[in-house]
């Protein structure tokens, strides 16, 4: 943990039709950190994520990455959209890791590593290829190349997303319920590999209902409940001592 | 049935015992007799085709293979082949304008399939073919502006031509909805995946998209390139010399309705069958990824099969027993 601040979101505002789903959400990451978010389903935590890296528009407010606005530029007085294409370049500095892996199935597992760093930032394919192999390695799946993702188990999907997202050696790198979606005994062995990234100083932010998680990776846990953050610190403050009603309320139910 | 109710106790006759028994098929002579009735029938069909002379199979054989049906043939062929790449393209645009954020590409995407898919396929054909009525000449210039070439219509588009484009036109009408089928069918996860990773617009399309959307795409492809095949036969109303046309030609000549329309049947059910096998391939090919252990082909069966007897007749003569 340098210290100097990697993501800033401010007065985050964003409605779909009548309902406001984000309400001024503002949160601080620290480069190197690890911040889980937690919240009752429906709390916006999960939009929250999606406005980060751009897949939803923001109604007000703003997110920066390495003091970089995401999805705007800032020009005499106001915010211009970016175009589809700039905004495209800008998230290769963000890795995303779904709920649903959202593998491509048509491609191996090694051609979902390597896809992105080709395509996005024209890296030859010999270098991505290695540069992938090594992240499959890292993810334990280094036999697994060769095969396609509806081969694997659902924990060894999200490990080949981890490993995609990794390629494009992102600044930071977000989670969305990365374990909802897996069997219990395959909880683990995908906690234990963001668990890994957390130590090496990886920048993260994990949207997650596995508090035990939280309590040993977190840096910051943020507890969202109706599009604010209702309060945020270190893992045994929020988690052991939480000071709102609404966190003590949420936690009796979940721990 | 009987005598289960007589022995009622089962698990006194000793579990083993119940389990080592044969099992005895129910038997199905409704289904016997349904379907020796149904061969009778097909029996009878085929002894007509074999005995009764109106077929007149002699005649049948002296065609089948004459250079003017054979030529014929190849018309048939060019017209499908033309017909589907510039159908399926001109499709693909069409289905992308429709898909475009863009609410004016939408409209005249929407727009032309409607009216494509409006106007019967024989008055379009007709259409063009006296295209040159409404334009004399074709040129290339700025809009409503000075023209720099331009063509005599009719040089640039014979009766082929004409043939062709109407076939295309009308086929990109119908190409347009399937490959839309094809591409909304896909999971909207997928995008947003390629999104997030910041791979380039037109490569999330042809990379990501189209390969899977091809799945469903290819089926009712498959689908309109035979109808396709099949329906240029009605391009003989602009006398071109396809398959069905020339057909015609030689039964008014020679009278002989019967074996030359078997000779055109023949040829569409032969080349229909081709281009099934095409669709084969060409579908297991799109479904890799789809499935843990892919099928094997016909043909792998085939082989396989081979290497089984083939290794029987091998291990066979030493006496082994496995």
């Amino acid at each position: 943990m340098t210290g100097t601040t990697m993501v800033e979101i401010r007065g985050l505002h964003k409605s779909f039709g009548q309902l406001e789903v984000l309400r001024g959400v503002d949160l601080q990451v620290a480069a190197g950190a690890v911040t889980v978010v937690l919240g009752p389903s429906g709390s916006g935590k999960s939009t929250l994520l999606r406005a980060i890296n751009h897949l939803e528009k923001l109604d007000r407010g703003y997110v920066s990455i390495d003091g970089e606005l995401i999805g705007y530029r800032r020009s005499g007085g106001r915010l211009h959209e970016l175009t589809e294409r700039e905004v495209l370049r800008q998230r290769t500095h963000i890795g995303f890791v779904f709920q649903n892996f959202n593998l491509f199935p048509h491609l191996t597992v090694l051609e979902n590593v390597t896809e992105a760093p080709i395509s996005a930032l024209r890296r030859p394919k010999t270098v991505a290829r290695k540069q992938a192999l090594e992240l499959l390695d890292r993810v334990g799946l280094a036999d697994k190349a060769e095969v396609y993702p509806r081969q694997l188990s659902g924990g060894q999907q999200q490990r080949v997303a981890i490993a995609r997202a990794l390629a494009l050696e992102p600044k930071v790198l977000l989670f969305d319920e990365p374990t909802s979606a897996l069997d219990p005994e395959l909880v683990g062995e995908v906690l234990d590999v963001i668990k890994d990234l957390a130590r090496a100083g990886t920048t993260m932010i994990v949207v997650t209902h596995e508090i035990g998680f939280a309590r040993e990776v977190a840096d910051t846990v943020v507890f969202m409940d109706g599009g604010v953050v209702v309060e945020q610190g270190p893992p045994d403050a929020v988690l052991d001592a939480p000071q709102h009603e609404r966190t003590r309320a949420f936690l009796s139910k979940v721990l | 049935m009987s005598t289960v109710a007589t022995e009622r106790p089962v698990a006194a006759a000793g579990a083993d015992d119940l389990a080592a028994l044969p099992v005895v098929p129910a038997r199905h002579p409704w289904r016997w007799l349904a379907g020796a009735a149904a061969v009778v029938v097909v029996a009878q069909f085929l002894h007509g085709l074999a005995t009764n002379p109106g077929w007149d199979w002699p005649t049948f054989r002296a065609f089948l293979t004459t250079e003017t049906i054979l030529r014929s043939v190849g018309v048939t062929l060019q017209l499908t082949l033309y017909g589907t790449v510039l159908g399926f393209a001109v499709g693909a645009v069409v289905a992308f304008l429709r898909l475009s954020r863009s609410p004016i590409l939408q409209t005249i995407a929407w727009v032309y399939v409607w009216a494509f898919r409006s106007i019967p396929l024989i008055v379009q054909l007709v259409f063009w073919f006296n295209l040159s009525y409404l334009y004399k000449r074709f040129g290339i210039g700025i809009p409503f502006g000075p023209t720099v070439l331009s063509f005599e219509t009719m040089d640039l588009l014979g009766a082929l031509g004409a043939a062709v484009l109407g076939l295309a036109l009308h086929q990109a009408a119908y190409a347009a909805e399937i490959i839309r089928a094809g591409v909304i069918s896909v999971d909207a996860g997928q995008l947003e995946a390629a999104a997030a990773l910041g791979i380039p617009r037109l490569r999330q399309i042809r990379r990501i998209v189209l390969p899977q959307a091809m799945r469903s795409i290819l089926p009712n492809a498959g689908n309109e390139v035979i109808s396709l095949f099949k329906g240029s036969s009605i391009v003989y109303v602009m006398a071109i010399g396809e398959l069905f046309y020339q057909v015609q030609v030689i039964y008014g000549r020679t009278g002989r309705v019967v074996p030359l329309l078997m000779v055109a049947t023949v040829w569409y059910v032969v080349l229909t069958t081709l281009l099934s096998f095409g669709q084969y391939y060409l579908e297991r090919y799109f479904a890799r990824g789809s499935q843990r252990t892919p099928p094997p082909t016909p043909l792998q069966r085939a082989r396989g099969l081979v290497r089984q007897i083939q290794a029987t007749r091998l291990t066979a003569p030493t006496g082994g027993t496995s």
